[in-house]
Order: C-alpha cells, then sequence, then structure tokens
C-alpha cells in the first residue's frame, strides 16, 4: 500500500449519538431548528449541587442486556456512535489488519469507578466488578468498538480533555495517511453526569447555573453567558483513503484536508486570552491541507459558553484568519459541552454542513459579546458556498486542535 | 434443612442467566462453564459472588479450580451451603 503523507482523507460514514437524539438526523435536524438538548437535573442527589443543568442522551434500547451489562456508559454510546457510523459507510469491506479504531474519551468509564466506589464502600472487595478495570479504563471506548468491528491495525485512545474527540480524528488522518490503515473509525465519547464531576466542574466556577432557563444556559458569545452545561454522548466518523474509497464505490460525505495541533504551556485550565496555542493551530492546519485563510467559509467553534473561552477563541480567529471573517457556529448552544466527544460530534456536524450546504444558527445568542469580533451565526441557518469549514476544539491542559473539512 | 440439589440447580441457573446470559435448559450437570457456556475467567467470578450471596456459601479461590462443570458447583455449594 503506498503512502501518500499529504492530501485528504475521505469521510464515508457519520455517527452520533447526542442529547438532540439518537443518531445524525437527529442531531441536524436539532442544530438546524436550534432545539436545546439541555434540561435540570432534579431529585435527590443533584439537589446539593450548585450547578444541575446537563444535556443527556436516551440510551433506552439501543444495546442488548447483556452487552451492556459489562461496558461502561461510555463505551455504550461509542458503540452506538460507531454502529450508525459504520452502517452509514456501507460497512466497508476491508482486511481486519487494515482497520484501525481511534475513539478518545476526557474522562473514561467515570461512572464505573464512582458506582464501584460505592460498593467496595457497602459490601467489601469481594462484592467489586471483575469487569471494572475494563470498563473504567480510558481505552474502553476504543477498545469495545475495536472489538465490534474486528479492527487489528491498532486501536488508540488519545486523552486531552475537551480535544480528545477532535485529536482523535487528527490521529486518524496520520494512519490513513502514513499507510498504516485503510480505515479508521475515529470519534470520542463521555458519559461523567454524576454528581462528583458536576461538583467538580462547579467548584471552578465553569459551569452556567441559569436553573430557571435551562434551555437558554448554553449561550456561546452571549454578553449573559455564565459557563458551559455538562452533556454526554459520542460522535464517530468513518475515514479512509480515498484511493480506498474510491475503489469501493464509497459515498464520500466530504473530506477531511488536514489538522493541525498545537499547545498553550500557559495554565493547566485557563485559555491563553491572547488565544495564540489556539491560532496555531489553525494556521497548521490550514497549512497542512494546503490552504490559507481565505479559502475558509465556515467555522464550528469550541465556543463552551464560558466567559473566557469564548473571547479567547475569537482572538485566536483574528490572530490565524486576519480580517477573514468566516461564519461561526457553536453546536453547544444545542447540544451542551460533551467534553471529549465534543470535538467528534462537531466533525460530524461540520461534515454535515458542507454536504449540505448549510450552517445551523448559534441558539441563546441574543446579545453579542462586543469582545468577540466575528460573523456569526444567529437565528435562523445560513447558506455555506465555501468548500472549506474549520472545526476547533481546546482542552484542559492546554491542547488545541484544529480540523480542516472539505467539500 | 439442607439445600437440595434442585433448589441449587434452579439458583444457579437463574444466577446463570442474569450474568451471561445462558438459557436454562443449557444448565445441566454435565455442562462446563467455559466451552459448553461460554462463561469466560471475569464473568464466573461474578457467578461466584452472586452464589455466595445467593446460598450463604463461601467459595474460596482454591475451590473454584476443581469448579469445572455445573454438577461440580451443584455439589460444593450444596454441601456447604444454607437454605437462602
Amino acid at each position: 500500500m503506498t503512502a501518500a503523507l499529504a492530501g485528504p482523507v475521505a469521510v464515508t460514514g457519520l455517527g452520533a449519538l447526542t442529547p438532540l437524539g439518537p443518531d445524525v438526523a437527529a442531531l441536524t435536524e436539532g442544530l438546524l431548528s436550534g432545539r436545546s438538548g439541555v434540561r435540570l437535573l432534579e431529585g435527590e442527589q443533584w439537589d446539593a449541587l450548585p450547578a444541575r443543568l446537563a444535556a443527556t442522551v436516551d440510551l433506552e434500547g439501543r444495546l442488548e442486556r447483556l452487552e451492556a451489562r459489562t461496558l461502561d456508559r461510555v463505551q455504550q454510546l461509542a458503540l452506538v456512535a460507531a454502529r450508525e457510523a459504520w452502517d452509514d459507510a456501507g460497512t466497508p469491506a476491508v482486511a481486519p489488519e487494515r482497520l484501525a479504531v481511534v475513539i478518545g474519551s476526557g474522562i473514561g468509564g467515570a461512572l464505573t469507578i464512582l458506582g464501584q466506589a460505592d460498593v467496595l464502600r457497602e459490601k467489601g472487595p469481594r462484592a467489586v466488578s471483575p469487569h471494572l478495570v475494563p470498563m473504567l479504563m480510558p481505552n474502553g471506548p476504543a477498545a469495545t468498538v475495536g472489538l465490534a468491528l474486528g479492527a487489528r491495525a491498532g486501536v488508540h485512545t488519545p486523552v486531552s480533555a475537551c480535544a480528545s474527540g477532535a485529536e482523535a480524528i487528527a490521529l486518524a488522518l496520520d494512519l490513513l495517511r502514513s499507510g498504516r490503515a485503510d480505515v479508521v473509525v475515529a470519534g470520542g465519547s463521555e458519559a461523567c453526569v454524576h454528581p462528583l464531576p458536576m461538583a467538580g466542574f462547579a467548584q471552578m466556577r465553569a459551569m452556567s447555573t441559569r436553573h430557571d432557563e435551562p434551555e437558554a444556559a448554553s449561550r456561546p458569545y452571549d454578553k449573559g453567558r455564565d459557563g458551559f452545561v455538562l452533556g454526554e454522548g459520542a460522535g464517530v466518523l468513518v475515514l479512509e483513503t480515498e484511493e480506498h474509497a474510491r475503489a469501493r464505490g464509497a459515498r464520500v460525505h466530504a473530506r477531511l484536508g488536514g489538522a493541525g495541533l498545537a499547545s498553550d504551556a500557559h495554565h493547566i485550565t485557563a485559555p491563553d486570552p491572547a488565544g495564540s496555542g489556539a491560532a496555531r493551530s489553525i494556521t497548521l492546519a490550514l497549512r497542512d491541507a494546503g490552504l490559507t485563510a481565505t479559502d475558509v467559509g465556515h467555522v464550528n467553534a469550541h465556543a463552551t459558553s464560558t466567559p473566557l473561552g469564548d473571547v479567547a477563541e475569537a482572538r485566536a480567529f483574528t490572530l490565524a484568519l486576519g480580517a477573514h471573517r468566516p461564519a461561526v457556529t457553536a453546536t453547544k448552544s444545542c447540544t451542551g459541552h460533551l467534553l471529549g466527544a465534543a470535538g467528534a460530534v462537531e466533525a460530524v456536524a461540520t461534515v454535515v454542513a458542507l454536504r449540505d450546504s448549510v450552517i445551523p444558527p448559534i441558539r441563546n445568542l441574543d446579545d453579542m459579546d462586543d469582545e468577540a469580533d466575528i460573523d456569526a451565526v444567529r437565528v435562523v441557518p445560513r447558506e455555506l458556498v465555501h468548500e472549506v469549514a474549520l472545526s476547533t476544539s481546546f482542552g484542559f491542559g492546554g491542547h488545541d486542535v484544529s480540523l480542516v473539512f472539505l467539500r | 434443612m439442607t439445600l437440595t440439589q434442585t433448589d441449587v440447580l434452579t439458583g444457579l441457573a437463574e444466577v446463570l442467566d442474569e450474568v451471561s446470559g445462558v438459557p436454562a435448559d443449557k444448565v445441566v450437570r454435565e455442562a462446563t462453564f467455559e466451552n459448553d457456556l461460554e462463561v469466560d475467567s471475569l464473568t464466573m467470578v461474578e457467578v461466584v459472588v452472586a452464589c455466595e450471596e445467593r446460598f450463604g456459601v463461601r467459595i474460596p479461590d482454591e475451590a473454584l479450580e476443581n469448579l469445572r462443570t455445573v454438577g461440580d458447583a451443584i455439589d460444593y455449594i450444596a454441601a456447604a451451603g444454607v437454605p437462602a
């Protein structure tokens, strides 16, 4: 197999299990209509939390009982989204040794760790599940998908907080270009809606407390934004070399043209206020794709709805793109923040926007923050005429990942 | 009052259905956990823990090594256990 160390790869399959619904169609419809997946968590275990908004996924009936019982929820979400993507790609005939999986997660099997810690405390060590370790390990979602699809070219798990899903797609691009695989199933998964992580994020003062208006809580770039809303879900793409896609006559949604990775070295959680690392990731991604700023017609921004993050990212756009102002959307205004799945779900949304030539609006953007000098898509969808779109993802730890998709 | 072999067989079949989806009609004395019932080593630990709770027995790892078939498990539990 010849390796092409540059150039695009084909996106032939899409899968998404999100707070907006069970599949990519529900995600697309939800984003275009500006629907919110956010709700107030009610019940005794949530009442004491200072921030108790979340965007959750309905998994009911998606997996057989026996299949689900030894999988953490983060693995279950990944498996469902991967099956959708794999079916969408037409279940490619590929040698197992040429099929790889890269599924990132920010936190891994958090619900298993926390649930089994309760079991240990209440019933002792002999009651702890023998499935604990494979359910809590961060590579669990990737391993689960790899087993389900019989992938033998490698199964990988980038862990870079909220950039994990995007980093997985960047790594998949490397695997395809370097000739280590013909097809890569790539994405991210996250499931940590639980009082402990939520208390931790709340202690960072990172989460919205707009409890009286859950559907208005995630409001990127709006002056009234007060933090992000925790979400759960999974997004998966089937990527393959253009040669492989062509040979099997695969339908191609769009192409992944390049990726750019950088790191801030500024602060463990706070974004670099100048947005320089984020900007470098954009510049590197465009260079990797052989493009320049003016080629970019659309950006699916990381835009989490935190006061600091959104403005820093807007500065990064100006740094990297200059006076050129592409149409910006913010998926998290509808889905909440899916952490390690966010970059993958937003990559799916970006591919769909290119394929269908339409950009979804940013929900809840009523009063634009003057500090964010961007061309935001508001209220109604906008036609996308350009051939190039960016998706940006940034994570605690100072991880910056930008992906360039092409029609 | 002691556990009968039938009590244990019924209980064990329920445990196997719960943790591994094994159909009750496959749970017969001659069936081996590993090959006939496809119970892997992790799942076998779950079976042991569930049986310990259900039958009030303790099945140490040394004993587990000798519990190859359903019949082995029934005999061990019926000898060591107490009714629920």
